[in-house]
């Protein structure tokens, strides 16, 4: 067995009995308190905050990947090219605006709880999976796409048959440069009273209480990288399955 | 039979094809040549609409092939492109089955079309259907590529420099292979290229093209004999004529009666190795053999003769 496997086994595992049983890792934390202030978070369910934190992840990257692949199928088609400026300068704008600075805009309009956060994350998740599912677009060999089209296959199979399923590898490595990003990033909704892990890292910013930071960080840092992985291994599966060699 | 009429694709005021007519008889082979940005490949096509004519119509056996989808017109016409064009994340069984399978066909009969076709092209299916193309070396993923553009029995095929990709010792072979294979399904083929030697050697008829228009459309023999400009006649080569004159003939057709001493030459082979064969041993005769036996003779003067320009 693989030591990278291990360390990713272990490393769930870990995540998954602290979420079901915070308590029982007390005595890791009780280091980093001062003045006997409690180890642990337990104002709020932790694995129920995990589920809402990554319920809102979801959400927005799923929104953020109908837009953003719709739009780099619709301007990687001949009648869309003239979109290729505008959609570019969309996913630029969402990623270079700071999602707290979304976040101080649209409380106003939307109000107090996860929906100024997950506008936030949408927005800041659209430019990877819109450049990638360009790139990988674009990057269909010329004569597949051509073969394909002489053999009589309709526009719409062209796209589902053959350049989707060759585009897939870079369309996936955009959504989870996306997710990994909107994972640690959600935390920040937790100031617009959003349900998130942010909660806890908050709460150890106000009662000056380190335990509480590094475990909301620490559970942060576990779901993102698992999800990198995770996503990690279908990019190689789906490299494979478009016919590319994978080292 | 293909009939194209005063065929025009022109982008603006850029004509790169003009008022282009020929004729391919069913079964024949015709071979487009010409240098790049000659027009050929706009013209090859347009055919099967992957480019739309500006003006003029093409008839495919009394049908003009505006009257359909372009997409359905296409599954009737098979299509070979330079570098194969198969399809990277499907095996070789299903890339062949690509046709049928937008055709409908039952899986049965998918399935043993693939089979047939693996057969013809000299792969054993079974070791091959579930390859994937990066397996292939470079002739067997070009085999493949025209095995797919055979697959849903189209009577036409359009070949786009199929050869192109391939190193000269396979593409000779590639190329014998596909005359065989055309001749036993009968297939009317339109091919292009940019070789006059792959013209003259695989087409019935030659269409030389130059700067979007039709210079000359003939057999190969007319074509060196009787070049229409000048333009093919350079293609052509003066110094070139004589032997690829003798190329187009089989050495069955200068056999005479008589012996002669030395190695058989096959009767199949072309006058233009028999003449090389007959140098390079310093004889002045050859005994011809048909399939192993020996029915007759060849003189190299009677050969030389072939070479000359007609009459």
């Amino acid at each position: 067995m693989r030591p990278g496997l291990v360390f990713r086994a272990a490393l769930a595992l870990v995540l998954a009995a602290f979420l079901i049983a915070p308590s029982s890792f007390a005595p890791v934390f009780r280091p980093f308190t001062q003045n006997d202030a409690p180890p642990i978070y337990l104002q709020a369910d932790l694995l129920g905050l995990a589920a809402q934190h990554a319920l809102l992840v979801v959400l927005a990257v799923a929104v953020g990947c109908v837009i953003s692949i719709g739009l780099g199928i619709l301007v990687t088609r001949p009648s869309g090219r003239e979109f290729l400026p505008m959609s570019r300068a969309i996913a630029n704008i969402g990623q270079t605006f700071p999602p707290i600075a979304v976040l101080a805009l649209t409380v106003p309009a939307l109000g107090f709880g996860p929906a100024p956060t997950f506008v936030a994350l949408l927005l800041y998740g659209l430019l990877p999976i819109f450049e990638n599912t360009l790139t990988g677009l674009s990057s269909v060999d010329r004569s597949v796409a051509e073969a394909a089209r002489g053999s009589g296959m309709t526009d719409r199979q062209t796209l589902f048959q053959v350049e989707l399923p060759l585009a897939l590898p870079l369309i996936l490595a955009g959504i989870r440069i996306s997710t990994v990003i909107s994972i640690s990033t959600a935390t920040i909704g937790s100031t617009v009273a959003a349900r998130t892990l942010g909660e806890v890292i908050i709460a150890g910013l106000q009662s000056n209480n380190p335990a509480f930071i590094l475990q909301g960080g620490l559970v942060v840092g576990a779901m993102a990288i698992l999800t990198h992985d995770a996503f990690t291994w279908a990019e190689k599966a789906a490299a494979r399955r478009a016919g590319r060699r994978v080292a | 039979m293909i009939e194209i009429e005063q065929l025009t694709k022109s982008y603006g005021p850029n004509h790169v094809v003009k008022d282009v007519s020929l004729k391919v008889p069913t079964g024949e082979i015709a071979a487009i040549v010409g240098t790049s940005g000659s027009g050929k490949t706009t013209l090859l096509r347009m055919i099967n609409r992957l480019v739309e004519p500006s003006a003029g119509t093409i008839r495919i056996d009394g049908e003009d092939t505006s009257s359909q989808e372009a997409h359905a017109l296409r599954r009737r016409i098979g299509y070979a492109i330079q570098g194969h064009g198969l399809f990277p994340h499907r095996t070789v069984g299903q890339n062949i089955a690509t046709v049928p399978e937008l055709l409908g066909w039952e899986k049965a009969r998918v399935n043993a079309r693939v089979d047939e076709l693996l057969d013809l092209f000299q792969l054993d299916p079974d070791a091959y259907r579930d390859r994937m193309p990066s397996e292939l070396s470079g002739g067997q993923q070009q085999r493949v590529g025209v095995a797919r553009a055979l697959a849903g029995e189209p009577g036409v095929l359009l070949m786009d420099e199929p050869f192109g990709a391939l190193d000269p010792v396979i593409r000779q072979k590639a190329q014998e292979d596909l005359r065989a294979i055309q001749r036993r399904i009968g297939t009317t083929i339109v091919m292009v290229t940019h070789d006059i030697d792959e013209a003259i050697s695989l087409g019935d008829r030659v269409a030389v093209m130059d700067d979007g228009c039709l210079l000359q459309y003939a057999p190969p023999a007319e074509i060196i004999a009787r070049p229409a400009t000048e333009f093919v006649g350079a293609l052509v080569g003066a110094g070139e004529r004589p032997y690829r004159m003798l190329s187009l003939i089989p050495v069955g057709d200068v056999t005479e009666d008589g012996s002669a001493e030395g190695k058989a030459i096959s009767d199949e082979a072309t006058a233009r190795d028999a003449v090389a064969e007959l140098l390079w041993s310093r004889r002045s005769s050859a005994p011809v053999a048909r399939r192993g036996e020996v029915i007759g003779r060849v003189r190299l003067d009677a050969l030389l003769e072939m070479g000359a320009a007609p009459a």
